[in-house]
Formats: C-alpha cells, sequence, structure tokens
C-alpha cells in the first residue's frame, strides 16, 4: 500500500472547493437569459381541477408565460413511470395509474403541481404564482395504508381497483406453514416502519436549456444518476431525443435516495424552455421538498417467528403493506419487494420463509428508495422479532442470534439470496467487546438504584449492495442493467482522468477512485482526476445508490485500468527493448525486472502519442474503457449494539454507547467509510427517536418544514465507537461490499431494543420520542 | 428599491435591493459569493449562516438592508489567500464534511462559538457536550456531526495556538 493507495485514510481532494464555498451546486449556476420558474401546487390532498384562470398573472411585472398541466399533456409530453415490473401472485402485472408532469384533471397529494409560472425573476414568479387563481373540487382523500384499502375507500386511479398496485409473495407458503405448526415456540410482533423525508440539505433544483439553433436540450440537475435520467427523459418522457439532451448532475447536496429519480420539475423545466425559448431555472424550498422529494420507508406489517424446542428458527412469516403514496416513482415497486423481502432472512439460517407484500396508493407523496431502501425496513423486522423472541424465550439475546447464525458460506437464503461469504459471529464479538456486553447488567443493577431505566439493543444486520447481475435483475422485472462503466485516460502527458458512471454527492469518489490508480500505478492522486456527472463527457452510467459505487463503478475502473496497463507495457517494453512480460510497474515508472532499466509513465503516455516508436500495428494512444457487471450482490453485514438510559419522568432518552463493528471487506479508505457510516447511524438513529412523516387524515402533511418534522442535530446524537472485521468479498476483484447504507440498516433496531430493554416493555413505535416512551413506561 | 452599502469580505459594496431582499439573497444572486448556502425556509438549518460584525448570524433571517453599514464576513472571506482558516483546515483534515452544502455555515458557525469560548479567557473551555450543544442551530444531513464535533475540537486548538503568534 502507498501512501496514498487503498487502505490509505486520504485526506479529499474534493474538499478544498467545498470548505472554501467554492463549490459548483444547480443552484449556483447563472445562464445567460435565465428566467424563473414558481410552481403552484395543490394545497388539496385530493381534487379535481376545474378551472385554471392565469389571466391576471400574466400582466404582472416580469411574467413571462405561465404553463399548465394540459399543455404538457398535449404537448404529448409521456408520464411519469416505474421502472421495476411486479407481478401479482394471480398473475396480473402491477397497476400504474397515470402520472402527468403537471396535472390537467386530478390531483391526487398536496403539493402536486398544476400550473408554473416563469418570470425574469424568483420574486416575480412566486408573486405571480399568487395571482394564478385555480378552482378545485375537492374529493375525499385516503392519507395512509388503513384508510386506503377499508372497503368503500376513496379510489385513486381506475387502473388499481381497491388501491392495491400489487399482492405478491416470495418464498414458500405452504412449508412455512407447516413449520409454524410444528413449532415449539411462536413469537409475534406488529411493526409500523415510520414514514421518512430524506432531507438532503441541498434542495432539489433544475435548469433547463433549449438551444433553438441545434435543437438541443441541457438540464443540469442535483441527480445521483444523471445518465439514466437522460435514458428516460428521452425514452419515455419523450422531450427530446437521447443525442439531442445532455444532463449535467454538477456537485450535488446530498441525495440518500431522494435524488435518484426524476421528477416533474425537470421534466417541466426543460419543456418549459423550449416553450419560452429561454433558459428555465426552479430552485425548490425546503417545504417543496418536503412535499414533494420521494419519502421513504412506510409499512404495515405482522411478522411471526416460529422456533423448535431447541431455540433454532424454523420459519419466518411476514405480512407487509407498503404504501407507495399517490403515484409510483421510478423504482417505488422494487423497494418494498426485491430489496426488502429478499433480505428478509437476516444473519440467521431461516429454512422457510414466506413474505407477502401488498402496496398501496395513499393521497400522500410518493414513496420511493431512502438510505438502504428495503433493507432497514427488513432488518428491522428481523432483529426487533429476535430480540422480542430472546426475552419472549428467556435467553441472551446475542446468545440466541449466535445458536441461528449462517456459519456454512455460501448460503442460499428461501428468499433468492446467495450469501456469499461473511463472519457474522467476528462482528457480534467485537461489538460485545467494545460495549463491555457482559458488565452490563452490573451497569444496568447500579443505573436501576439511581432510579435509571437502562438499557441494552442488539442489531446484527445484513444488507445487498451493488444491486446485480443485469440479467438476474431483468428477470426480476428490471427496466435497467446494473453494470458500471469507466474509461480511463492518460493523457500524453501522464496525467490520468478516470470517467465513471458513478456520481459522488458526498461520498468522496474523486479521492477514493483515484487511490486506486494510486495503488497500480504508484503517481500520486493529484496526478489523476475523476470525471463524471455528465452525459456529454462519460458516455453512459448507473449512477450512485445502493452502495454500488465502489463494487461496481471502481471495479470498473479496475477493469479498465487492467487494459491500460496491459497497453503502457506493451510500450514500455518495446521502448526498452526488454520482453513484455519482465515489465513491472512501480512508482510511477515501468521497469524491466532485475535490471536498472526503467522508463517513466509520461514518457510511455508521450510513445503512445507520437506514435513515432510503436509496436508494429499498435493502435496509438492510451485510453481503455471498460463495462463490469458484477456475479452478485455484495454483503456487508455487521452488529450493532446501542447502551442508553431512560427518564422515566420524562421519557427522554439519552445514549451511553453506540458501538458498530461492520464487515465491508476491503477498505479503500478508512477514513471515508467511517464517515459514511456516522451518517447512516444518525439516519437510523434520526428513524428510530425522532423522524416520522405526519399526515392527518384529510391528507394534509403536518410535518411540512424543520419547524415541525425533527432532524438530527448535534446534541440529539453520540461520538460512535466503530470497529471493523473483514471477510473480502469473493465476488469482485477488490474484494469491497459497500459502506453507505449500513448505519441507516443497522441503528434502528438497536435503539428499540434497547429501549424496550430498559423500560420492560415492548410496546412502542418509531419515533420513540419523549412522549410515546413516557406512555409507553406509565401506560 | 433602495441602495445597501455594506463591507463584505474587506470590500465595500454598494447594491441595489427591493426592501424585501435577504442578506442571503443579497449575496448569492448579486454578489455571486454562492458558497453561503440555503437549505430551509425556516431558519433552522444553518446552511447561511455568515459573520455579521463578528457574529456568526442566519442570513436567511436578516433583511439585505438591516446589514446596511456592517461588516459580513461570509465563507470565501475568512482564509488568506491560498491559506485556509485553521477551521476550514480542521474540516478537511477531520472528514468533517461529505457532500459540503452545509459545510460554508457550519464552519462559520464553529469559528464563531471557538472565538466566543476563546475570549472567555481559562474559562471558556471548549468539550464535546458543548460543541454539540451549540451546533444545534446547524443541520447536516450527511456526517452525523461525529466529524465535525472533532474538526471543531482540533481547530479550537489550532486557533488558539494562531491567536497567540498574531
Ligand atoms: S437557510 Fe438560513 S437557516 Fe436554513
Ligand atoms: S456534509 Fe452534507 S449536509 Fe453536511
Amino acid at each position: 500500500m502507498g501512501v496514498e493507495g487503498i487502505g490509505a485514510s486520504v485526506v479529499r481532494k474534493e474538499d478544498r472547493r467545498f470548505i472554501t464555498g467554492k463549490g459548483r451546486y444547480v443552484d449556483d449556476i447563472k445562464l445567460v437569459g435565465m428566467t424563473y420558474a414558481h410552481f403552484i401546487r395543490s394545497p388539496h390532498a385530493h381534487a379535481k381541477v376545474k378551472s385554471i384562470d392565469a389571466s391576471a398573472a400574466k400582466k404582472m411585472p416580469g411574467v413571462v408565460d405561465v404553463l399548465t398541466g394540459k399543455q404538457i399533456v398535449d404537448d404529448k409530453v409521456g408520464n411519469l413511470i416505474c421502472g421495476w415490473a411486479i407481478t401479482s401472485k394471480d398473475g396480473s402485472p402491477m397497476k400504474m395509474g397515470a402520472w402527468p408532469a403537471m396535472a390537467p384533471e386530478t390531483v391526487r397529494f398536496v403539493g402536486q403541481a398544476v400550473a408554473v409560472v416563469i418570470a425574469e425573476t424568483k420574486n416575480q414568479a412566486r408573486d405571480a404564482a399568487e395571482a394564478v387563481v385555480v378552482n378545485y373540487e375537492e374529493l375525499p382523500a385516503a392519507a395512509d395504508i388503513r384508510a386506503a384499502i377499508k372497503p368503500g375507500a376513496p379510489q385513486l386511479h381506475p387502473e388499481a381497483p381497491g388501491n392495491v398496485i400489487y399482492d405478491w409473495t416470495i418464498g414458500e407458503e405452504a412449508a412455512t406453514d407447516a413449520a409454524f405448526k410444528a413449532a415449539a415456540n411462536v413469537v409475534s410482533l406488529d411493526i409500523t416502519n415510520n414514514r421518512l423525508v430524506p432531507n438532503a440539505m441541498e434542495p432539489r433544483a433544475a435548469i433547463g436549456e433549449y438551444n433553438e439553433a441545434e435543437e438541443h436540450f441541457t438540464l443540469y440537475t442535483t441527480s445521483q444518476n444523471p445518465h439514466v435520467a437522460r435514458l428516460v427523459l428521452s425514452a419515455f418522457y419523450n422531450i427530446a431525443q437521447e443525442h439531442k439532451l445532455r444532463v449535467v448532475a454538477p456537485d450535488v447536496g446530498g441525495g440518500f435516495g431522494s435524488k435518484i429519480f426524476i421528477y416533474p420539475e425537470e421534466m417541466v423545466a426543460l419543456w418549459a424552455s423550449k416553450k419560452v425559448r429561454r433558459p428555465v431555472k426552479w430552485t425548490g424550498d425546503r417545504s417543496e421538498a418536503f412535499l414533494t422529494d420521494a419519502h421513504g420507508r412506510d409499512h404495515l406489517t405482522k411478522a411471526e417467528l416460529a422456533f423448535d424446542k431447541d431455540n433454532k428458527i424454523t420459519g419466518l412469516r411476514v405480512k407487509t403493506y407498503a404504501n407507495l403514496g399517490a403515484y409510483m416513482s421510478l423504482f417505488s415497486s422494487s423497494v418494498p419487494t426485491y430489496l426488502y423481502a429478499t433480505l428478509l432472512s437476516g444473519q440467521y439460517n431461516i429454512p422457510n420463509i414466506f413474505a407477502e407484500v401488498i402496496s398501496v396508493y395513499t393521497n400522500t407523496t410518493p414513496v420511493d428508495a431512502y438510505r438502504g431502501a428495503g433493507r432497514p425496513e427488513a432488518s428491522f423486522v428481523v432483529e426487533r422479532l429476535m430480540e422480542t423472541a430472546a426475552r419472549q424465550l428467556k435467553v441472551d439475546p446475542a446468545e440466541l442470534r449466535r445458536k441461528n447464525f449462517i456459519t456454512q458460506f455460501p448460503h442460499q437464503t428461501p428468499v433468492i439470496m446467495a450469501y456469499d461469504i461473511g463472519d457474522f459471529g467476528a462482528s457480534l464479538d467485537s461489538a460485545m467487546k467494545a460495549i463491555d456486553y457482559a458488565g452490563f447488567p452490573a451497569r444496568k443493577a447500579k443505573a436501576k438504584s439511581e432510579g435509571k431505566l437502562r438499557g441494552l439493543g442488539v442489531s446484527c444486520y445484513i444488507e445487498a449492495c451493488g444491486i446485480a447481475p443485469s440479467k438476474a435483475v431483468g428477470s426480476l422485472g428490471a427496466g435497467v442493467g446494473l453494470w458500471e462503466s469507466a474509461e480511463v485516460r492518460v493523457n500524453p502527458v501522464g496525467t490520468i482522468e478516470i470517467l465513471t458512471g458513478s456520481h459522488s454527492h458526498g461520498q468522496g469518489h474523486e479521492t477514493t477512485f483515484c487511490q486506486l490508480v494510486a495503488e497500480r500505478l504508484g503517481v500520486p492522486i493529484s496526478q489523476v482526476q475523476i470525471v463524471h456527472g455528465d452525459t456529454d463527457k462519460v458516455q453512459f452510467g448507473m449512477g450512485t445508490y445502493g452502495s454500488r459505487s465502489a463494487a461496481v463503478g471502481l471495479t470498473a475502473i479496475l477493469k479498465a485500468m487492467e487494459k491500460v496497463e496491459a497497453k503502457a507495457k506493451k510500450i514500455a517494453a518495446h521502448q526498452l527493448e526488454a520482453s513484455e512480460n519482465d515489465i513491472v510497474i512501480e512508482n510511477g515508472e515501468f521497469k524491466v525486472t532485475g535490471t536498472d532499466k526503467s522508463i517513466a509513465l509520461p514518457m510511455v503516455a508521450l510513445a503512445a502519442y507520437t506514435a513515432h516508436n510503436l509496436p508494429d500495428g499498435m493502435e496509438p494512444g492510451l485510453k481503455e474503457g471498460a463495462f463490469y457487471d458484477p456475479t452478485n450482490f455484495t454483503f456487508p453485514a455487521g452488529a450493532y449494539i446501542c447502551e442508553l438510559e431512560v427518564d422515566s419522568a420524562t421519557g427522554k432518552t439519552s445514549f451511553v454507547n453506540f458501538v458498530a463493528a461492520d464487515d465491508f471487506g476491503r477498505l479503500i479508505n478508512p477514513m471515508i467509510v467511517e464517515g459514511q457510516v456516522h451518517g447512516g447511524l444518525a439516519q437510523g438513529i434520526g428513524q428510530a427517536l425522532l423522524e416520522g412523516a405526519v399526515y392527518d387524515s384529510s391528507g394534509q402533511l403536518v410535518t411540512a418544514s424543520f419547524m415541525d418534522y425533527t432532524m438530527p442535530r448535534a446534541d440529539d446524537l453520540p461520538s460512535f465507537k466503530l470497529s471493523h472485521t473483514t471477510t473480502l468479498c469473493p465476488g469482485n476483484p477488490l474484494g469491497v461490499k459497500g459502506c453507505g447504507e449500513a448505519g441507516a440498516i443497522g441503528a434502528s433496531a438497536a435503539v428499540i431494543n434497547a429501549i424496550t430493554d430498559a423500560i420492560g416493555n415492548n410496546k412502542l413505535e418509531m419515533p420513540a420520542t419523549p412522549d410515546r416512551v413516557w406512555h409507553a413506561i406509565h401506560g | 428599491m433602495s441602495t445597501v452599502k455594506l463591507t463584505v469580505n474587506g470590500k465595500a459594496v454598494s447594491a441595489e435591493v427591493e426592501d424585501r431582499t435577504l442578506l442571503v439573497h443579497l449575496l448569492r444572486e448579486q454578489l455571486n459569493l454562492t458558497g453561503t448556502h440555503v437549505g430551509c425556509d425556516t431558519s433552522q438549518c444553518g446552511s447561511c449562516v455568515v459573520h455579521i460584525d463578528g457574529k456568526a448570524v442566519k442570513s436567511c433571517t436578516v433583511l439585505a438592508g438591516q446589514a446596511a453599514g456592517s461588516n459580513v464576513t461570509t465563507i470565501e472571506g475568512i482564509s488568506k489567500g491560498d491559506e485556509l482558516h485553521p477551521m476550514q483546515a480542521a474540516f478537511r483534515d477531520n472528514h468533517g464534511l461529505q457532500c459540503g452544502y452545509c459545510t460554508p455555515g457550519m464552519i462559520m458557525s464553529a469559528i464563531d462559538i471557538v472565538n466566543r469560548h476563546h475570549s472567555q479567557g481559562s474559562g471558556g473551555k471548549l468539550d464535546e457536550a458543548t460543541v454539540r450543544h451549540e451546533l444545534e442551530g446547524n443541520i447536516c444531513r450527511c456526517t452525523g456531526y461525529h466529524n465535525i464535533v472533532k474538526s471543531v475540537l482540533d481547530a479550537a486548538g489550532r486557533m488558539k495556538v494562531a491567536q497567540a503568534a498574531e
């Protein structure tokens, strides 16, 4: 390992621009002649749009135009789509209701756009929006799962009778039922997984720019996934042909899933820029983010675990209702199915699993992937069940887990996944040691003597990252492949550019990806540059989500590097009059083993481009590309233990200690990996203690600002103690697994398990606010 | 419209603004100082923190007109040429940022925290709990605050050294 190579905690290259205020986010961009868009959004959760009168607004100062849902439909802009087809258990396809970018007839959630004002300034657009008169006829709304599935409930989409999108199953029903019949003990739980708002700190923004002479569009957008945005905007939304559309995602201020999807505002900015023949910029404010960014989670679940008389698990039965909101967002159908139910085996050897997932429409903001996407929900179900089982069976929670851990790999679960490798016992040991598990009963007794309720909660999570391979996900209904692409360009002077289809929105790719090149060639990372986030520069890619950038994206770079190295070695051998097999690369030099002959990388590069003296028949130039399609998911896993105290007088919880022991395979940059875990833990703890999107029965979002929706702040969280155990992923040459979502997947159950341990009962739902905890204690 | 005169990062500035213009919009839209960010519309997130006459203020909560005559420092104004402010360096060295969006506001708040505690002499000793408490006005969605707190504590030491050297 070089000082900047794989495994080194190199400080980030990208930081300089962020800490000096020189980052370039979408809202920082100004184009000549730019206009500003302000959307007119429905105040009702469910209503018919009877009429829109924009005549007064159009006469207001600075107004360029007011455009409506009817116009965008008349212009044949396509409806938004969900890209993963799910089939119900009766064989029928999922029921997708039409979702126009602005509603021409019916609005189905508060905040859905019906029209947009385009003006010379932001304030003029905002002022004029006040003067647009929309006449609505209110309809009854179904604001949550229970309301939506009740007989006689308001119906959202004619395509989906009873508001059911699909009723899907996985696993063996009969065998699982038999396991329950034969069980010595059965543990069951009703679990609500609270709805969350992703709340990346940078609100979404989009600039559409139409070039009339070229009939060409450019979209600047806050996207995790610019290439897929281009594909979908051209192939499905009919905005522009693919070769006439450039999508640029510059610095992006966090995403957590919410910026994977295509949103109506991006479509409208592009479409409107052609209408008004000027660039159109929209920047969302925080209230718009609450109302329109895809939300996360929102499950109602009944789960049961069967044990034999030796406390070995014999079966798991799960029935989950998932709220997908008013429309199906881009990946929403896959989240509660293939990303959730397939992880229900957790770290355990469970011979029989059967899960049923019923997804429903409600008059709420669409729900899609949010940090972890399905896996936090699965982990929460399994780990709440395990802790509850330990208490019910009166055995130690860690020991019950250990007894049921999968220890032989590869392991095929009954729900599709084939775990490749892991050492769950090692992670649990490491976490137990870090928290002094054995000393806990004494600490609990001492706290009790001081009048405090102390609790300890364990959570052993597993996740599936780097969704793959393309052929398999295709057979399960995915609309895209899940490979990644890369190109490595060695310039004539020996500097190197890496073009990648991954996209960084805080993960530090500009550093970690360069570390790979530094490792292989022995050059400083300052000599290497990442190019990403622009479809004019990088041909295609799949973006960053699902902790796929290292396992899939970095491996694609490795594959391209190998090709570059092979060619460079040929050139070096030719220049040095040596055999290609004798060339080794060290510290930026190509050396002939066993001699003192060498040639530096810039000379090899220069030779490639001058082409004066290359091996016969060799093409000039030194750049290579690769597409990498992994053979399997990767399976990061770990053990989290939380120790906390509850004040029984106020219901307030305070952390004593939080330890995380993860196995992410090889770590490229341990400092960055730990940062990713911290952030995930904060979101998992936020879900457990603070966060929850609340709708009233009429479908108004009650928590629509930072004043009402409790975001974790510095004072709400502890410092974390992290450790790593390592099994190298056999599925990719780097042995990496992925780390971005782990914290969010494992943390919530650890916290809730700890609180329920402290208060001595299980009657607690997330977020466990002081009020809820107080009621759980005092009945 | 009215004319507002103020000093921004040491430079005298005169700008024509609508009366409702917020300081953050003057900075971002008219002065092109886009390092100061907007993360909310309810003064909760702290992405927009700048210094007015040396004190941390949420610039989305101040009318541009209210800042007339004052000295405003933004994230763009705290380093000396290429030499980073110790707080900037500490954020980089401790991985106190990920997406970088909250970072300018965090750094401006953090400098103020350290300054206030240093000016209180030895009684102003900064510890983890104090830093966490005083960062309450700034939200970061990426870092879980762990490394931000570390950065601030690290910078507190560096800033003392820097002050002593001055
Ligand atoms: S933008 Fe000023 S506090 Fe959020
Ligand atoms: S670094 Fe992204 S919000 Fe703080």
